[in-house]
């Protein structure tokens, strides 16, 4: 045949040789494999690059200072003197009000969204609810707490206290509680609750002996997750009052004092002290980012550690 | 001699436990709904308060000053483009960085990665997304702002811009957008892959024209829900952007510029706000257009969400 032994020259025999047996050099792969790889590098050289200027930057304060002194003193217009004790205090205070509010609001609207709801009308309303108020930005609820908690403790402190802003930040985080709880309850499978209900239980106990013991450690990975978002949230407190400027406190100051006085949190210590022009300054904040960071970066650690060791597959 | 009762077959009744016992049930199932319903509530609240406030706002407000080029509330000056074109200037800046960034680390976990790499990458990018907004915004004023932005824009720049606040907005929701991508992707069947690799296609081909394609619905909802961040993020810009006093139109990012969330915070810090006036309802008019702006994404990407349930 003519025209096939035409084609048949050695160069075009060689190339199919080539691509058969795998021997073409697949630049383009290579290239499109090492931008990939690049991209993955940025976003992780990001992350190394802030902790160690952060570390870098902080040295002098804990070297002059100390841990011990800079977590212990009181917010100052001194460098040599300012601390983070009551942004610790603020901020551990709130953590205590979030858990306190969200954990039993946020897990008993996930039990019913998942266990009791009928797939009606108002249950996909309180389903697009939950979900939509999680996309809210932040800020938004600094406003809501602004105007209905603030306004309503007008007596204390012009509302500016940790209870407002308690309150705001639960507020913050109550949809992201009940999402991951959801998600928790979700993957547990129907057969464990159907040999609950086959043995007479209710629905209640149901979800008590059989669910939620499941359920269990998926729906703590996601609180603790969510305490870590909470103690680094920083918008809404600014707008509900969290004190931006150094405030006096008496040393006799109780807790009850601190609570309904003025307050500020960690995050926003280190927001206020970000602004101010003073170069002595940025080792402080450096300092205060390394101790917000550590409480975060444990936290998250902790849920994680816990996820990969309680994780089943059904 | 019997009860009727005792002699007749098993009555639906009997069945049904005690009185006492489905008291508790009815109970624990209304304390349930009840906790269910406060979402609604919390929903309904910011609504009201934010649409309350607004009109109380444009009531008042001289509605020139709703024009005027600038957003300088204490001087009366209520320009909403200005803050606004802010806020696109900087999320704009962040889909840049964060698109490339988050879609390569995403095609690079779900299709190069093994699995031992994607056990140890997966949560060093959640580290990434956990650190708190307001540790990237120092960072971006001490380092990224004075050496990277520097380089890029032209001429001297100043320490406060808009484009380091994107270049930082754009890190912080990489991991968001990354690993939204990520779940859409490693969702695809592998049938698809082995089919395309059996028509002799590489791996390059085989993610970009097959896998890729597959997810769009996914990756576009990832791209969505990092821009819907991108436009709420508040601390980096307040702290990084500049613009505290106010900011003109301006729509260059190597100047100063201020997003609706910052000029929210701007306001309240500093100012007695609880005291009423127009200043104090201007923030919640700001707030109901970053709502209604936020709720609009989120209603679009769950739609694109949606697409991709029903397809596998």
């Amino acid at each position: 045949m003519a025209y096939a032994g035409k084609l048949r020259t050695n160069a075009t025999t060689a190339a199919v040789e080539r691509a058969l047996t795998g021997q073409t050099r697949p630049v383009g792969e290579w290239i499109f494999q090492g931008l990939l790889f690049v991209a993955l590098v940025i976003a992780l050289g990001f992350l190394v690059w802030l902790l160690s200027d952060v570390l870098v930057r902080s040295m002098p304060v804990w070297q002059e200072r100390g841990v011990q002194n800079f977590i212990s003193t009181n917010l100052s217009s001194d460098p040599a003197k300012a601390g983070i004790a009551q942004g610790l205090f603020g901020s551990i205070f709130l953590m205590l009000i979030v858990i306190s509010l969200t954990i039993p609001v946020g897990v008993s609207a996930a039990i019913y969204l998942e266990e009791y709801a009928a797939d009606n009308r108002l249950t996909r309303l309180l389903n697009t609810a939950v979900r939509n108020l999680a996309a809210v930005p932040a800020v938004v609820y600094g406003l809501l707490g602004l105007s209905v908690f603030v306004a309503a403790m007008q007596d204390i402190n012009n509302g500016r206290n940790l209870l407002a802003g308690g309150l705001t930040l639960s507020l913050v985080v109550l949809p992201i509680v009940i999402i991951t709880a959801a998600e928790a309850l979700r993957s547990v499978p129907r057969a464990i609750r159907e040999a609950g209900f086959g043995v007479g239980a209710t629905k209640w106990e149901v979800v008590r002996s059989h669910v939620l013991p499941y359920a269990a450690p998926g729906i703590f990975t996601g609180i603790i997750l969510t305490i870590a978002r909470a103690f680094g949230e920083t918008a809404p407190l600014l707008l509900v009052g969290a004190a931006a400027a150094g405030f006096g406190q008496a040393a006799s100051a109780t807790v009850v004092d601190k609570v309904l006085g003025p307050y500020t949190s960690l995050p926003t210590t280190i927001y206020s002290w970000a602004r101010l022009p003073q170069a002595e300054f940025r080792a402080l904040t450096a300092a205060a980012i390394v101790v917000l960071l550590a409480v975060v970066l444990f936290i998250n650690a902790v849920a994680i550690i816990l996820r990969n060791r309680y994780e089943r597959r059904w | 001699m019997t009860t009727p009762r005792e002699t007749s077959a098993l009555q639906i009744d009997d069945l049904r436990g005690s009185a006492a016992r489905r008291r508790r049930e009815l109970i624990i199932r209304t304390f349930f709904f009840l906790a269910a319903g406060t979402a609604v509530l919390i929903s309904a609240l910011i609504v009201i308060t934010l649409i309350g406030e607004a009109i109380a706002f444009i009531s008042k407000v001289d509605i020139s000053s709703l024009f005027s080029g600038a957003w300088q509330p204490r001087a009366g000056n209520y320009d909403m483009l200005s803050i606004i074109a802010g806020t696109f200037v900087v999320a704009t800046i962040a889909m840049v960085v964060a698109t490339p960034l988050g879609l390569g680390a995403a095609i690079f976990l779900a299709e190069y990665a093994s699995p031992r790499v994607r056990r140890t990458i997966k949560p060093i990018l959640e580290v990434l997304a956990a650190i708190p907004s307001v540790v990237l915004g120092f960072f971006t004023l001490t380092v990224l702002s004075p050496t990277v932005v520097d380089a890029i824009c032209p001429g001297s720049t100043p320490l406060f811009n808009m484009a380091g606040a994107g270049i930082a907005v754009g890190i912080l929701i990489t991991p968001l957008v990354a690993s939204i991508a990520e779940d859409a992707m490693y969702a695809v069947p592998s049938a698809l892959r082995e089919a395309s690799y059996g028509l002799g296609a590489r791996k390059r081909v085989t993610s970009l024209r097959i896998v890729f394609p597959a997810a769009v619905s996914g990756i576009v909802a990832a791209l969505i829900v990092g821009f819907s961040r991108a436009v709420g993020e508040t601390m980096i810009v307040a702290l990084a952007a500049g613009g505290v006093g106010g900011a003109v139109f301006n729509l260059n990012p190597c100047l100063p510029g201020q997003t609706m969330t910052a000029a929210m915070t701007a306001l309240a810090v500093g100012s007695d706000q609880a005291g009423g006036g127009i200043a104090y309802a201007s923030l919640f008019f700001v707030g109901l257009l970053l709502f209604v702006m936020t709720l609009l994404l989120n209603l679009i990407s769950e739609r694109f969400v949606r697409r991709i349930r029903s397809a596998y």
